[in-house]
């Protein structure tokens, strides 16, 4: 008995967010992957190794020791001009902070797959955001996907905007731990020759660290240099938008994909009078509350942020401003942070700011550990809301939802 | 509104694969029929971990909208099926994150399906079966329990027969025919006719609100963020004192929620009559769950065993401690007690439990795992499939 093998040309996938992940790999032809395992993040592991087994997918695939030495690996390797793909989940990403941290600076894109984990101890595996958004300030640029065929299109999408020569900057997409990794959908498949024409091959230019090129890279730097590199790389991480909108019409026409927001999806907004506003698989339930909250005669949508950096703030400020009131879901935490808010939160009340009208706004902690953001703890959240729309005003501006008191 | 969601209740790590093949032929099977779905793995399991039970689901739809409505993304509050690829968890589900014992038939819904691979005949697994207060139908696979490795699972066509069963039981998930076009194409035509085969031999028996094993399964509330221990820090449980509570011997004080059912496969049945007091299984039980009689004897404490088979493994009296299998048991209760109460009885029912062990010690060392070495043979034999055409 074998296990089947996955033909890669079929049209349609019955495929986890991490298989979708691996698939792209074998697509974009990458030419390096260095892997640590760490759950969920290693599912892409195995569907690599076996997409390698098949004869699918060629290329070096490096198990480092450690993730330290995973993101140095492809990070040396994308500075010779490979394409290259990595990831990790949770405290894994956590232990090569220091190589996640430099590969901004010295310009080498990078994509890497975060599946979503709560940072243990105490022991936990369940999808949390604070992991990946620990780099949110470095120059990473990072996704959130819900679905296993967004995840896909993500990854192209990451390719095209990190090896941009106006960019240059590593893209983590996060998939919720569970949801996403572990979860196998139906997935309507690209092309290869849709995949080639939307994303070509990577070139460095004279930026290739190679012997024909002789180049130093990472000269030691201090007062006299660092914070020139650090506005080039904010120069760099303002670019990103432009490039990732030109990338998203191009995806749409040649994967004939639905014309949609590059950054944000809004579902069933139009004429809302309140909004939910949250990222990743924590759609799924939020979209079916909608639905059921209409059939009772009220207005409600949802928002879901797509790409957290470059932070969406301009269509967010268009898309919320019209809102009698908005309610932020963070699956994550930041402790200590202005009204205890979450991460999107605090994003999103800064980004609205100089809005008029400016919506009020609640924010919701829930979902933490991967417990499960059920319709009646959407619906709480809908509820709590429409009570701020009512007096314009959040009597406690955040609230944690579905926790055992 | 047709939505239908199966689950596959199996021991990890070595029935994973066979449990992933059988949700995602579902899911692809139920395509042919212009349905969608999904299939995905209960996440807080820990199926890595030899003979954990777990789960895998799917759940097929009749358009991605109405997949959307199931919120297919946690465990199922109820399902259809109930598939269950190891008979000894008819006893019920542990997870590996300890939320005590959910009974083998929670999910199944009223009119729904318990569908087992098994050798023994429906009324031995009812013994098992925790009651339900909804009716439901008891189907059997005949066969014994399917065991492979960490990549490959053994191509018994237990995957199939399972799959020609459930289109007998359940033909609103996916008729025979869709099974049988995607079996052809992931596998090939002797398994279509292994699926055939079972869709016209599987058995179904209805079970009557409170048939079944009568026992409350073990369960507890957790406590809220205002009252648990900060940190979930755990506190020491006190060393113990004497034999149940008494004058002389010893027991261990154990943690109260944390306690052992369906994970175990196999149990030690001890001799007490040729036991030499040697110390040995109270020493190297991974578990700590021998108590110490009065008299110095040793009596393994059924909430605490793993199954691990190490007590037999060290211990120096030839049939003194021996592993038997998990079926052949319906309760935790004491064997010391047992043998106190009843000695004659007691060595005989010793006699019938180590008739009933295939092991054999002199040859193998210890067993180990889910099976004692030889049960899969002799559970085969026992199905009559053997030489069958």
């Amino acid at each position: 008995m074998t296990i089947s093998t996955t033909d890669i040309r079929e049209k349609e996938q019955l495929i986890s967010g991490s298989e979708a992940i691996a698939i792209a790999c074998a697509m974009a032809d990458v030419d390096v992957i260095t892997a640590y395992p760490i759950r969920p993040y290693d599912t892409v592991m195995q569907f690599v190794s076996k997409l390698i087994a098949d004869g699918t997918l060629s290329c070096e695939y490096i198990i480092a020791e450690s993730e330290h030495s995973q993101f140095e690996i492809v990070k040396h390797a994308s500075a010779v001009g490979a394409r290259v793909f990595t990831g990790s989940s949770g405290v894994g990403w956590f232990y090569a902070f220091e190589a996640l941290a430099v590969t901004c600076g010295l310009r080498l894109p990078m994509v890497a797959m975060v599946g979503n984990r709560a940072l243990d101890d105490p022991g936990a595996f369940g999808t949390e955001h604070n992991d990946a958004l620990a780099v949110r300030d470095l120059g990473w640029m990072l996704r959130w996907v819900d679905t296993a065929e967004e995840a896909m299109d993500a990854a192209f999408m990451a390719w095209r905007v990190a090896e941009d020569p106006r960019i240059y900057l590593p893209c983590a997409i996060s998939t919720d731990g569970a949801f996403l990794t572990h979860s196998q959908q139906i997935v309507q498949m690209p092309s290869q020759e849709q995949v080639d024409e939307f994303l070509p091959p990577y070139d460095r230019g004279d930026f290739v660290l190679h012997p024909d090129n002789p180049i130093t890279i990472a000269p030691q730097v201090n007062e006299d240099w660092l914070i020139e590199i650090r506005r080039q790389t904010d120069a760099a991480m303002r670019r990103a938008r432009d490039v990732i909108i030109e990338a998203q019409d191009d995806m749409n026409r040649i994967f004939n994909r639905e014309e949609e927001d590059p950054f944000i999806e809004e579902y069933m907004t139009e004429d809302a009078d309140v909004v939910l506003v949250g990222m990743g698989t924590l759609s799924l339930p939020l979209k079916v509350t909608v639905r059921r909250l209409r059939e009772q005669g009220k207005k409600v949508g949802f928002v879901r942020v797509k790409w957290f950096r470059p932070f969406p703030a301009p269509e967010l400020q268009v898309a919320l401003s019209k809102f009698k009131a908005i309610g932020i879901i963070d699956r994550d935490y930041s402790l200590g942070a202005p009204q205890n808010g979450g991460v999107l939160y605090t994003e999103i009340r800064s980004a609205l700011y100089d809005v008029t009208p400016r919506p009020p706004m609640i924010g919701f902690i829930c979902g933490l550990g991967g417990r499960e953001v059920t319709v009646d703890s959407s619906t709480e959240m809908f509820d709590k809301t429409f009570e701020v729309a009512e007096t314009g005003h959040a009597e406690e501006p955040l609230l944690w939802i579905g926790v055992r008191s | 509104m047709a939505v239908t969601a199966v689950e596959v209740v199996y021991r990890g790590i070595f029935q994973r694969l066979l449990s992933r093949a059988i949700c995602r032929t579902i899911v692809l099977a139920a395509r042919k029929e212009g349905k969608i779905g999904t299939a995905f793995g209960r996440y807080s399991d820990s199926p890595e971990r030899n003979g954990i039970p777990a789960k895998y689901f799917a759940v097929v739809a009749d358009d991605p909208l109405e997949l959307q409505e199931t919120l297919a993304q946690y465990e199922p509050k109820a399902v259809d099926v109930s598939i269950v690829v190891d008979d000894s968890l008819c006893k019920g589900v542990e997870s590996w994150a300890w939320y005590g014992l959910q009974p083998i038939n929670e999910l199944t819904k009223e009119g729904g399906t318990v569908l087992v691979t098994s050798i023994q005949e429906s009324a031995d697994l009812l013994e098992d079966m925790h009651v339900k207060d909804t009716p439901y139908n008891l189907a059997i696979v005949k066969g014994p329990k399917s065991f492979s490795g960490l990549w490959v699972y053994k191509d018994d066509h237990t995957d199939v027969r399972i799959l020609g069963a459930l289109a007998k039981v359940c033909p609103q998930l996916v008729g025979i025919d869709a099974y049988k076009e995607t079996i052809r194409e992931q596998w090939d035509e002797l398994k279509e006719t292994s699926a055939n085969r079972a869709y016209d031999r599987v058995q179904s028996t209805p079970v009557e609100p409170g048939q079944g094993n009568p026992e409350e399964p073990f369960s507890f509330d957790m406590p809220g963020w205002e009252t648990m221990e900060e940190a979930l820090v755990v506190r020491p449980v006190s060393v113990g004192g004497g034999f149940r509570g008494g004058e002389g011997g010893f027991q261990p004080e154990r943690n109260e929620v944390f306690k052992k059912w369906s994970t175990r496969t196999m149990r030690p049945v001890i001799n007490f009559e040729t036991c030499t007091k040697c110390t040995l299984c109270w020493l190297q039980c991974p578990d700590t769950c021998f108590d110490v009689t009065p008299e110095g004897l040793y009596d393994s404490d059924m909430e605490s065993c793993c199954g691990c088979g190490v007590c037999e493994d060290v211990c120096p009296v030839p049939e003194c401690i021996t592993m038997v299998h998990e079926s052949n048991f319906n309760d935790n209760s004491s064997q010391h007690d047992h043998w106190k109460r009843d000695r004659d009885g007691y060595m005989a029912w010793l006699e019938e439990m180590r008739a009933a062990s295939t092991t054999e010690k002199a040859d193998v060392g210890r067993t180990h795992g889910f099976y004692e070495v030889g049960q899969y043979e002799k559970e085969f034999e026992q199905t009559g499939v053997a030489g069958d055409d």
